[in-house]
């Protein structure tokens, strides 16, 4: 995309078009099929965040204030080991499945064959925005796809900063960056591409799968829920604690996907669990959290906004038992936790993205579970217990993309682990492995001979042909002989 | 055979609210819980079994009717597909369900992880009418092995089959699990309103857009099998009984499947100039010898649906360029939706028959200066659900694997791949997404949810703030699984 700084023409409709058909015709010329173009793009996608780690931070602190040791694990340290696993399994990623066949197609050889879909729209989030553009764009090289990538546009230090380091590092005749807003990334969406992957709120994700629909385009959507925590009273609490507390505060300050959302626990174990939790909370951030750096600043004011009106609302506001504090002009919003508040208020009927924890409080944890699963299945639940029995029943009853037992968001970072939605959390899912097939058609291939033609498939059709291909269909080696003797 | 009173544009169907309520009772079992057991799934199955092997006589009659069928076609693409699924799902259900375990190798965060499929929940099959009983019970398996409640909505235009799944199921399957709900459009759209944890969709692209644009609004998961224009490329084989049983093959995979209106059927055939006349004289006795050598009066072949798409068909030859293309065949009976087995020679490449699926007895024979060409002829047209080529030249086959995109592709035969259990069924591009026989539709009906337990035990993570230098360095060992240095770090000898 040629970008004069004078005068910045606007991404439109054309401009998406003649973008799609220059990226149709690198694509069809074979260029990202070779293991070696993808290596060499994975490779420099890799000395992107190594040698320009600090650039990279400070984009991001610039865009959300973010503490440097955040990014550095939950965006940096991610990017590096899914690129040093995907160029160590590349070669096995790439290799055809063989699979058995049986009398049925007797003799044959078959194979499952990877292809990449080809020309593909990687659509990144404001909250993690190197990660959530890059990381999906692994698995899209490593594939051999051609990627357009739309980083958020409310990061534009880090969307600029993705811009020209792409255009630097990798082959941009095939990877490329679109940066820009709703006007950009519309023009984007009326494009026919291969393959959609989608980091967002389930509202914008509406509007990407509309637009995927009218081309018949696959999508993956990672969107979000209401990750709810539920903790039981015979645990290690200092631990739990410091993993609830992690997972919620330490993650951008819970604008987060997998964060956890709310707490669900024991009207008896309650008090002992937020007494424990404001400990924490004054180790980490001090007295007055919105001197503390370690806390990520609210994303803008449009969020700051929400988040306020979450707590302002008349059924909320007598509910606050810490924190509280904000600051608007800043957009920095301390820790608060909120107890007991009521079902149908705001803050339990949308998903929260920020530093508000709820805690509900029940006679029995087995009873949340229900609750849990009628609220639309979120992105992660979570459970704190050493109780086998309810450890097996969380399992087997709550439905999510992802559960973690005694701990929290740490699945995201377990490579082996598909990491993605289900119902209103999202369709599809990634990392290790995952990402690659995320973008790939495995096509089916069956190899035959023209030995052992068996005439019983054509007509003429006769009650005799009929019983041979029963006996053919079924499998049956014995069938098929007898059918054969009976036949001549 | 018993008939209730359905037209092909008949409304047997439901008002809406009865819709509601009927999907209602079957969330209302999901939710119970009772579908999840592997007894239960077995069961369905095993009744589904029982259902097939007692009215194959039904199921043949109801082909017939709709699609004029011989029983051997319909036990062959269908009856005999159906068993042969279910009895695969009932012995390998068990291992589909078992959790997978999954190698975590953030040794410094130690845990256990897996991988636990579980059902969605309540899944929508909208089936087709060219192979109405396979395109509804070949999904239905998957559903039912993935511990799902089912609506399954057959097509009105195979509407004799439509009327005995809608009677006969009941008598097997879980009435309160499983229903079947007829109608058309009207129907349909009724359906789409509600909410699904999944849609899988066999049929066309213009009706494909239309579920997935529904799907949108619960941000359902959609599995679509559309079609295309499946190539066959005809390589010179060097022995004549590789030719003899390769034209045999190619007569069959076109005509035999519903008369050409099959989605993986031969759509049309790929021949070097110089072979193409000695391959239509070929085409042309085996038709013979299938079909009989009265063209108005053949055996063993279906009819075309319905007047839709006769007319379609018909309209197809109306071109003159492409009238005059025909080399073989041509014949056309309104009254019976009757058109024989057809060959045409270099139709024009911008006519309709060549841009569009054809999904009849119309065979294009498309020449070619060399047969290498076929690859970035097929490859300059959208991506079909099947590819076939048949040749003995090894290279070849490599190229066309590697250069060209397809749902799938087999090598000298047709439409046998449908059969292969362990290989997935789906399209790619314009032939759909998704896939499903075997396990893949126990899978496509599943989500896989990933499990990750830890224990209390060893909190040895720098994970948390408030951040230092130490904490910072950890992490980055630990994430490029550098373990030496994490051990000299945690001894205090790295810097």
């Amino acid at each position: 995309m040629a970008e004069d700084s004078e005068t910045k023409k606007v991404f439109d409709a054309e401009a998406a078009a003649s973008l799609m058909k220059e990226l149709r015709g690198t694509y069809a010329s074979g260029k990202t099929r070779s293991y070696e173009w993808r290596v060499a793009q994975l490779k420099n996608l890799m000395k992107i965040v190594d040698d320009h780690e600090k650039d990279i931070l400070d984009a991001i602190r610039a865009d959300l204030s973010k503490p440097e040791q955040e990014s550095y694990i939950a965006e940096i340290s991610i990017i590096k080991s899914s690129c040093t696993r995907a160029l160590g399994e590349l070669n096995r990623w790439m290799k055809p499945e063989k699979v058995k066949t049986s009398i049925t197609t007797f003799p044959s050889s078959a194979e499952i064959v990877s292809e990449p879909l080809g020309v593909v729209l990687i659509i990144g989030a404001w909250n993690f925005p190197l990660l959530l553009a890059l990381d999906p764009a692994i698995g899209a090289i490593a594939a051999g796809n051609a990627v357009v990538l739309k980083p958020s546009e409310l990061c534009p230090a880090t969307s600029s900063l993705i811009a020209k380091l792409v255009g630097k590092y990798l082959d941009s005749s095939c990877i490329k960056v679109v940066e820009g807003a709703v006007a950009e990334t519309s023009a984007l969406l009326e494009q026919k591409w291969d393959k959609i992957f989608f980091t967002g709120s389930g509202r914008v994700g509406r509007i990407v799968m509309a637009a995927a629909a009218k081309h018949l385009t696959p999508v993956a959507l990672e969107l979000g829920g209401k990750c709810p925590v539920v903790v039981d009273s015979d645990i290690n609490l200092p631990v739990a604690i410091r993993r609830i507390a992690g997972g919620k505060w330490a993650s951008n300050n819970g604008q987060a996907c997998i964060a956890p959302d709310y707490i669900i626990t024991t009207k008896d174990f309650a008090p002992k669990l937020i007494d424990a939790l404001k400990h924490e909370l004054e180790a980490w951030y001090g007295k007055d959290p919105l001197e503390s750096k370690d806390l990520a600043h609210i994303v803008n004011s449009n969020h700051f906004a929400r988040l306020a009106k979450l707590l302002d609302d008349d059924k909320v506001s007598g509910k606050i038992i810490h924190g509280g504090q904000r600051d608007k002009a800043n957009l920095k919003f301390a820790p608060t936790i909120l107890l007991d508040v009521p079902e149908d208020s705001l803050v339990m009927n949308e998903e929260i993205f920020g530093p508000l924890l709820p805690i509900l409080t029940v006679d029995k944890l087995e009873d949340s579970f229900d609750m849990i699963t009628s609220r639309g299945k979120p992105l992660a639940a979570y459970l704190f217990t050493n109780n086998k029995k309810l450890k097996e029943k969380f399992v087997k009853t709550v439905s999510a993309g992802g559960l973690v037992i005694n701990d929290t968001v740490l699945h995201f970072a377990e490579k082996t682990l598909p990491f993605g939605g289900v119902g209103e959390s999202g369709m599809g899912s990634y990392h290790g492995k995952f990402s690659y097939e995320a973008f790939s058609h495995r096509k089916s291939v069956l190899y035959r001979g023209f030995a052992g033609d068996a005439s019983a498939r054509y007509p003429p059709y006769s009650d005799r042909k009929l019983k041979l291909l029963k006996a053919l269909l079924s499998g049956s080696v014995v069938g098929v002989i007898l059918a054969l003797i009976g036949w001549s | 055979m018993k008939m209730t009173g359905s037209g092909v544009n008949g409304m047997i169907g439901m008002e809406g609210g009865r819709v509601e309520e009927s999907i209602g009772e079957l969330r209302r079992t999901f939710r119970s819980g009772k579908t999840r057991s592997a007894a239960w799934r077995k069961a369905q199955l095993k009744a589904l079994l029982q259902l097939l092997r007692d009215n194959e006589n039904k199921i043949f009659e109801a082909l017939k009717q709709d699609l004029g069928k011989h029983p051997v076609e319909s036990y062959r693409d269908e009856l005999g597909v159906v068993e042969k699924s279910v009895k695969y799902s009932l012995s390998h259900v068990d291992e589909w369900m078992a959790p997978k375990k999954s190698s975590l190798p953030l040794i410094f965060f130690p845990a256990k992880g897996q991988v636990l499929p579980e059902p969605l929940g309540l899944v929508l099959i909208f089936s087709s009418w060219n192979f109405p009983i396979s395109m509804s019970l070949d999904p239905v398996i998957g559903a039912i092995s993935a511990g799902n409640s089912v609506v399954l909505k057959p097509s009105e235009q195979a509407p004799a089959c439509s009327s005995f799944l809608a009677n006969t199921i009941p008598l097997y399957l879980d009435s309160k699990a499983f229903k079947v709900i007829e109608g058309g459009a009207e129907i349909s759209q009724q359906l789409l309103q509600q909410k699904w944890d999944k849609i899988f969709f066999t049929g066309s692209p213009s009706v494909a857009r239309i579920v997935m644009s529904a799907a949108v609004k619960h941000l359902t998961p959609v599995t679509i099998e559309l079609g295309g224009k499946c190539p066959t490329i005809f390589d010179y084989l060097s022995s004549p009984s590789d030719t003899e049983v390769a034209v045999k093959r190619v007569v069959g995979g076109k005509w035999g499947p519903c008369n050409g209106q099959a989605c993986i059927g031969v759509d049309y055939v790929l021949v070097e100039e110089k072979f193409a006349s000695h391959l239509i004289e070929m085409l042309k006795k085996t038709i013979k010898k299938f079909y009989g050598e009265n063209p108005k009066q053949l055996k063993d072949i279906s009819r075309i649906v319905n007047k839709h798409h006769f007319q379609r068909l018909r309209n197809l030859l109306k071109d003159p360029l492409v009238a005059a293309s025909i080399v073989h065949g041509g014949l056309i009976d309104e009254e019976k939706l009757f058109i024989e087995p057809t060959i045409l020679l270099d139709p024009p490449l911008d006519a309709e028959i060549m841009t569009e699926e054809i999904f009849g007895p119309l065979l294009p024979i498309i020449t070619l200066k060399n047969i290498e060409e076929s690859i970035e002829f097929i490859n300059s047209r959208p991506k079909p659900l099947a590819l076939y080529a048949f040749t003995n030249d090894e290279a070849f086959k490599r190229r066309i694997l590697s250069e060209t995109s397809s749902g799938s592709v087999t090598f000298n035969d047709i439409m046998i791949q449908f059969i292969c259990d362990t290989l997935p069924f789906g399209g790619v591009g314009q032939s759909g997404f998704g896939r499903y026989h075997g396990k893949y539709s126990f899978d496509t009906f599943s989500h896989e949810k990933a499990v990750l337990r830890r224990s209390f035990f060893l909190e040895l993570e720098p994970r948390f703030p408030p951040w230092n230098d130490f904490k910072l360095k950890f992490i980055r060992l630990a994430y490029s699984f550098d373990y030496l240095g994490l051990i000299l770090l945690l001894l205090g000898l790295k810097r």
